[in-house]
């Protein structure tokens, strides 16, 4: 009796065995796992890799994505091992929410076998990620000097509204300076509005009952340049050639962009939509014919009235 | 803690409006003396333009603040009134009566006549599960504070919620528009500030807020409906909430996450260095009123100069708060030998 019982459970696990073989060989299953979006870029992403998701499945039926998202860096550790242990994915596409208490689970990851494609913030350790794709954040600082360099002339005045203070605010602020100087504009100061639409108005306030003269406002955000614009407004400092040069590509400001807005004339992409390439990247990697594994670093497009139009996406939140 | 109570005791036996006057002293020399190194640093500290914008900035703390008071004076604390805030300017921009009312004052109205009830719901859902459901009103209102944000996390799916373009037009005079040289949000703080004033020092209802928290226990057997004081005071606070929220929505029509986000510890750091004691019993609206001022002016006045590092703006008010506190304490102290 007792024998004969193992037996069967042996054929049955064996079988079972078999089975989930057989679907894991018929199907491609990319995992896809980022921050829970609690902000507006976040939650451009979010529905960006979900426009991905459905892109890709109906032109591959035999990929299976798989997206999930987890509200703190712990959670996400464990939403990794059950992509593995449960979906045994044969590919993880991750935005980590912190780079050091995820590179080892992501390393586990990658010594099950399969393909790791890293998106935006980079792991503590190099040589993990068979693919890397980000943003440009001292490029978005460059582009957004040249145009100012383009508008303005020798002894003009301009403030800058920073970040968070970050290593990417950091990479940012300094490309800018670095392209600014010698070109005789200046930089009359520099404060920190968090990416934040309150901050970005009180501190444009400010600036405005401090200098009677600005020509112009690299705010290095959409968000905080809602706030420079409505500081502006207020104090009727708007006309005069004024302009704001923001940076993300919100979709209320490129719409703005392509009415033709003199006052956000222009703005510097680092978008949420990098999940989705990395997503198309990473499903390259095993239909293209081509190699795919390497750093695709995207760059920091500056956003006219005439290419407005390609960035505009208005069913996504940001 | 002993020295304190009997302290209180005293100013409260001793003549009301002289204590009152003396004792806002210590955080209105705190307030000069920030005002006195603005003007040192930038002349244009005390241009028109920047004195408005200051009081402006000021009405939301504030505002939020004296309902703050009441709370704390009757020994409570509400942790929710930023998260409050932005859950209730997210419903107000999500205010779907433009296809009805259309785009003009009547919406407004309606937005407005939301917050308000929603305001007072919120604020009363903190009391009631603080006096009721007997939980200490730091858990309640920890609870609530997730709970708010993340409503208008999910409202906004995310992101960011903005107003309607023309309904923006309708209601952005309610910021930008004065009346008498100062803009609206000014009259509404003040307007705020005189009735809680006169409802914590002239009416009973402040005397019992000021008699729960020096002694719950007491209060109790002196016949005051102590359940029903308490959560009025968090009703007030929601109301207060409703108000700010009333006037922040029409300065830049949006809310998202990051709307309201460390108001509470604003609001409350503005009560404390007003003078309301922490742990209850004592109570200040004109401090208060003082302290909003002072956490406004330190960020201002921070944005003037470039001579401290940006880095170091988290220090500076931190020092210049406890200063401000110190200040007052010791005047505190300075004003009972005067009468003893």
């Amino acid at each position: 009796m007792l024998m004969k019982k193992a037996l069967g459970m042996m054929a049955v696990t064996g079988m079972l065995a078999f089975a989930s073989s057989a679907v894991a060989q018929d199907k491609i299953k990319i995992g896809v796992s980022y921050p829970t979006p609690t902000h507006a870029w976040a939650a451009g992403m979010n529905w960006h890799a979900e426009q991905a998701e459905k892109r890709l499945e109906k032109l591959y039926p035999d990929v299976d994505l798989i997206l999930v998202n987890s509200p703190d860096p712990g959670a996400q550790a464990s939403a990794l091992e059950d992509l593995v242990s449960v979906h045994q994915i044969d590919a993880l596409v991750v935005l980590p929410f912190e780079s050091e208490p995820l590179t080892d689970p992501v390393l586990n990851v990658k010594k099950s076998g399969a393909w790791i494609t890293v998106v935006d913030r980079g792991l503590s350790q190099p040589g993990i990620e068979d693919l890397y794709v980000a943003g440009n954040n001292p490029e978005l600082g460059r582009v957004s000097a040249q145009y100012m360099k383009g508008r303005l002339k020798d002894g003009d005045n301009i403030v800058v509204l920073r970040g968070i203070p970050t290593v990417i605010d950091n990479e940012r602020f300094d490309a800018f300076m670095a392209e600014i100087e010698g070109s005789g504009i200046n930089v009359l100061d520099h404060k920190h509005a968090n990416w934040n639409r309150d901050d970005g108005f009180e501190v444009m306030q400010d600036f405005l009952s401090r200098f009677p003269d600005i020509d112009a406002v690299w705010a290095q955000d959409d968000d905080i340049a809602i706030g420079v614009v409505a500081a502006l407004k207020q104090a009727g400092r708007d006309g005069d050639g004024m302009f704001v040069v923001g940076g993300a590509g919100m979709k209320e400001t490129i719409k703005s962009i392509m009415d033709g807005d003199e006052l956000i004339p222009v703005d510097v992409l680092y978008p949420p939509a990098m999940i989705a390439t990395a997503m198309d990247a990473t499903v390259n990697a095993f239909k293209s014919n081509g190699p795919v594994a390497g750093r695709y670093i995207l760059g920091a497009t500056l956003i006219t009235r005439e290419n407005a139009e390609n960035y505009y996406f208005p069913d996504s939140p940001f | 803690m002993t020295m304190m109570t009997a302290s209180e005791d005293n100013a409260a036996k001793s003549a009301k409006r002289f204590s009152v006057d003396f004792k806002t002293l210590g955080p209105a020399l705190a307030l000069l003396i920030l005002c006195i190194i603005g003007f040192l640093l930038n002349p244009a500290f005390v241009s028109e333009g920047n004195l408005t914008n200051l009081l402006t900035r000021s009405a939301f703390i504030g505002i939020i603040a004296v309902g703050a008071t009441f709370v704390i004076t009757a020994g409570g604390i509400d942790l929710s009134v930023g998260s409050m805030a932005a859950a209730i300017s997210g419903v107000m921009i999500m205010n779907n009566a433009v296809e009805t009312l259309g785009t003009g004052v009547p919406t407004v109205l309606l937005g407005c006549g939301l917050a308000i009830l929603l305001g007072i719901g919120a604020g009363w859902i903190n009391g009631a599960l603080t006096t009721k459901g007997k939980i200490e009103a730091f858990i309640v209102t920890l609870g609530t504070m997730g709970i708010y944000r993340s409503l208008v996390t999910y409202f906004a799916d995310g992101g960011t919620l903005s107003l309607n373009f023309e309904i923006r037009g309708t209601y952005r005079p309610v910021y930008y528009d004065s009346f008498l040289g100062l803009p609206f949000p000014v009259w509404v703080f003040i307007g705020v500030a005189i009735c809680g004033w006169l409802l914590l020092n002239r009416t009973a209802f402040g005397r019992y807020c000021t008699a729960i928290g020096s002694n719950e226990a007491v209060a109790k057997y002196s016949a005051i409906n102590v359940d029903r004081v308490k959560t009025l005071t968090y009703v007030i606070q929601g109301l207060c909430v409703s108000f700010a929220t009333i006037i922040y929505v029409p300065r830049l029509g949006s809310a998202s996450a990051s709307t309201g986000v460390l108001w509470e510890l604003e609001a409350i750091a503005a009560v404390i260095i007003g003078g309301t004691v922490l742990k209850g019993g004592y109570g200040r609206i004109g401090g208060t009123i003082l302290g909003a001022l002072i956490l406004t002016t330190i960020g201002n006045i921070l944005n003037f100069t470039d001579v401290i590092s940006n880095y170091l703006n988290g220090t500076m008010q931190g020092l210049i708060i406890i200063v401000a506190v110190l200040l007052q304490r010791s005047d505190w102290k300075l004003g009972k030998s005067g009468k003893s």
